[in-house]
This record gives structure tokens, C-alpha cells and sequence, in this order.
């Protein structure tokens, strides 16, 4: 089917660039940007959102037939805290080294507002693979930009990546980027950078209107 | 007497070291949305210092009381989600039928307060760090007005940035980032003075 997988291409193509879910609606970054100070935590909390988003993004699309509109918005949160609530579970067998250090954000996936909204804006009137791709599409955009975030705080902050020392003894690690105010002003840096830099001048009138 | 200390080092901690905005970063969307006018975030403010309170407690109650004699910790996500969700729920229309001028200030913020990820995450710490009902009353009221204060301040500074010239590219959500920053680091300055464990 021709016509479908251009449309799933470009599905990829605007949720990885032009609408971006992180630099242009600057959405559901409160649950991971806690972690961005290791690249590994992000990248287990990536893949935990990549997870739920995805197939949370399939089931309200298969249901979205028989869900009532009055009470969608529950049924909604309910099929997403079930995907979170196997994440927890495997993430606790598995590696609890990890889910310790990770604690409460794991739960907080539920309240990222990307699943809300791309349930929301997109699997409830769409069909259930268009839903899927969008899913994979958005989760992937946002995994990239927290990816690139964790992986410049844990790089300055602490001279590593993934654990591994990578800067030498002569590096001063940068104490302030693997605290609070560090993930602010890497994000704002990014989103600087990124609309200055990329978003050509007709996006940005398309983004104010 | 030192249930009272222990209740209040909470609180304070929650308000000023362990900022829930500015150190778990909890709660940004709507900080990031609602922070452009001093009005709309102060209705916001006393929406979320309302619901983290009570939620905190009755969560509190509702883990220790039901899902632990019954062995279903793992659906405490789940539980929390609809505990938050009925009880906003059930205040928004309270204040509907009681008092129009309450509903008109805060009505509009109720629902969106169903996600805000800071009153979940609040539930949250409160079980992993194992708290006393009494803690858990002062956790949610500290971290409450701690958010408060965070998007209270934002928006003062930002109602004065109208008229600042910002490059074109930090316009928005980039300038309100940095804001944040420079704010958490003027909150580590608390350091030191207690810690939340």
C-alpha cells in the first residue's frame, strides 16, 4: 500500500523534526530530564517511555471505537499505567541496580504528557498502525534530544560516558551540570540552538499562528 | 515534640532544599505554560498546594491501609493515578455547587492538575522514602508551596521580561528555562541548611 507508507514516512519525519515533541511543544520533559545526569539512566528511562508510548498509542487506536468519549481521558491514563507498571516490574527483576537509582521517575511516566497527547491528538482518530509508527516516531524524537542532553552533562559533569571515564586526569569536572540547574540550561541551550539554527523562518511563522 | 521537629524539617526541606520544580524538575509543563501572568499562577499555585496536601494524605492512607495488608504494591501507580484523578474530580465540583467566585479563580486549573506530574511525584517520593502519615501532611504541604513559590517568582520576572529584547531563537521556552536554572541555583544556596533523606 503505497499511499500508507509515505504517509507513515512523513509521520516519521515531522515527529523526529518539525514537531518535534521536545524543542517545539517543550512537552513530558518533567519525568526524564531528572535523570539526564548518567547517559545510561536516560537511556533505560527512553527506552521504558519508547515502550509505553508505542503500545499505549496501539491500544487506545484499537479501542477507540468502543471507548466512551465522557470517561476517555480514564481509560486513557488506565492502559498507560498498565504498560508503566510492567516497565517497573521487568526493570525491578532485571537490573534493580538500576531501577534504585532511577526510583520514583519510573512511575512517573503515567503523568508524561507526550503519551497523553499523542494518544489524544493522534491514536484516537487514527488506525492502529498509522498509531504505532506515530508512537515509535515521537518516542524516538524525544529519546534523540534527552539522549544528546545526558550524554553533554555526563561528559562535562563527571568526565564519562555510560560509567566509562573517557576525559583524562587533566579534566575539571564541571560540578554544576550534573546538578539541578545544569539540565536547564543544557535544554535551553539546545532549544536555542535548534530554532536559531534549524527551524527555517516559514516554521516558525506556522509555529505562532 | 520531635514528631513536630520531624513534620516541619519536611516541610521546610520540601519548600526551599528539595524544591520539587527546581531540584526534581516535577511539574514543568504547566510551570513552563501557565507562569506568563502573576494572577493565573497564583489560582494555579493554591490549586496545586490544595490537591499535593490532601493527595499526599490520602494516598498516604490509602497504600498503607489497603494495598499493603493486601500484598498489591504494584498497583500503586495505578491507585495513586485514581485517587488524584477522583479527587480533583470531586473537589472541582464541590466548589461548583458551593461558591462561584472560588470556581471562577480556580475552576479552570482543577483539571489540568490531573497531570501535573509534581502531585504524583509527590505520592511517590512519599512511599519510597517511607514516611509517617504526619511527614507525608508536611511533604505535600512543603512541596506544594514550594511549587507555588517557584512559578510565582517566574512569573514576576517574566511579567517584567515583556518588554526585554530576547534573541529570537530563546523566545518562550528558552528564556523561562534559563530563568529556572539561574533560580535553582540561587535555591542551592539552601544547601546545607537540612536534607531530605
Amino acid at each position: 500500500m503505497p499511499p500508507r507508507t509515505t504517509e507513515a514516512k512523513q509521520i516519521f519525519r515531522d515527529n523526529i523534526g518539525r514537531d518535534n515533541p521536545v524543542f517545539v511543544q517543550v512537552l513530558g520533559i518533567c519525568s526524564t530530564l531528572a535523570v539526564t545526569n548518567s547517559v545510561k539512566n536516560t537511556f533505560v528511562m527512553c527506552a521504558g517511555l519508547l515502550f509505553t508510548l508505542s503500545l499505549s498509542n496501539l491500544t487506545v487506536s484499537l479501542l477507540r471505537r468502543w471507548m466512551p468519549s465522557r470517561i476517555r481521558m480514564m481509560v486513557e491514563v488506565l492502559i498507560i499505567a498498565t504498560y508503566v507498571i510492567i516497565v517497573d516490574i521487568a526493570l525491578k527483576a532485571f537490573y534493580p541496580e538500576i531501577w534504585r537509582q532511577l526510583g520514583p521517575y519510573v512511575g512517573l511516566i503515567i503523568t508524561n504528557c507526550i503519551i497523553m497527547g499523542r494518544a489524544e491528538a493522534f491514536a484516537l482518530s487514527n488506525p492502529p498502525g498509522l498509531s504505532f509508527v506515530d508512537g515509535v516516531a515521537a518516542g524516538i524524537g524525544y529519546s534523540y534530544v534527552l539522549l544528546a542532553i545526558a550524554f553533554c552533562r555526563e561528559l562535562l559533569g563527571s568526565g564519562s560516558v555510560w560509567g566509562v571515564q573517557v576525559l583524562g586526569g587533566w579534566w575539571e569536572n564541571w560540578a554544576i551540570m550534573v546538578m539541578a540547574p545544569g539540565a536547564f540550561f543544557m535544554l535551553a541551550l539546545f532549544i536555542w540552538i535548534v530554532k536559531g539554527l534549524i527551524l527555517k523562518p516559514d516554521d516558525e511563522t506556522k509555529e505562532a499562528s | 515534640m520531635s514528631e513536630m521537629a520531624a513534620v516541619l524539617g519536611v516541610l521546610f526541606a520540601a519548600v526551599f532544599t528539595n524544591n520539587i520544580l527546581l531540584t526534581n524538575y516535577l511539574g514543568m509543563c504547566s510551570f513552563l505554560g501557565a507562569s506568563r501572568e502573576v494572577k493565573t499562577s497564583l489560582g494555579l499555585g493554591a490549586a496545586v498546594v490544595f490537591v499535593m496536601t490532601s493527595t499526599s494524605v490520602l494516598n498516604w492512607i490509602c497504600y498503607h491501609y489497603i494495598l499493603l495488608p493486601l500484598d498489591l504494591d504494584y498497583l500503586r501507580f495505578i491507585m495513586f493515578i485514581v485517587v488524584i484523578a477522583a479527587f480533583v474530580q470531586v473537589v472541582e465540583m464541590i466548589i461548583e455547587r458551593f461558591s462561584e467566585r472560588l470556581y471562577g479563580a480556580l475552576g479552570i486549573f482543577l483539571p489540568l492538575i490531573t497531570v501535573n506530574c509534581a502531585i504524583l511525584g509527590v505520592s511517590l517520593f512519599m512511599v519510597i522514602r517511607d514516611y509517617t502519615l504526619a511527614e507525608a501532611f508536611g511533604y505535600g504541604l512543603g512541596s506544594g508551596l514550594g511549587w507555588m513559590v517557584a512559578i510565582l517568582a517566574m512569573a514576576g520576572i517574566r511579567e517584567k521580561m515583556v518588554r526585554a529584547k530576547v534573541p529570537v531563537g530563546l523566545e518562550g521556552a528558552g528564556i523561562t528555562l534559563i530563568i529556572a536554572g539561574i533560580m535553582a541555583l540561587a535555591f542551592m544556596g539552601f544547601n546545607g541548611m537540612m536534607t531530605l533523606n
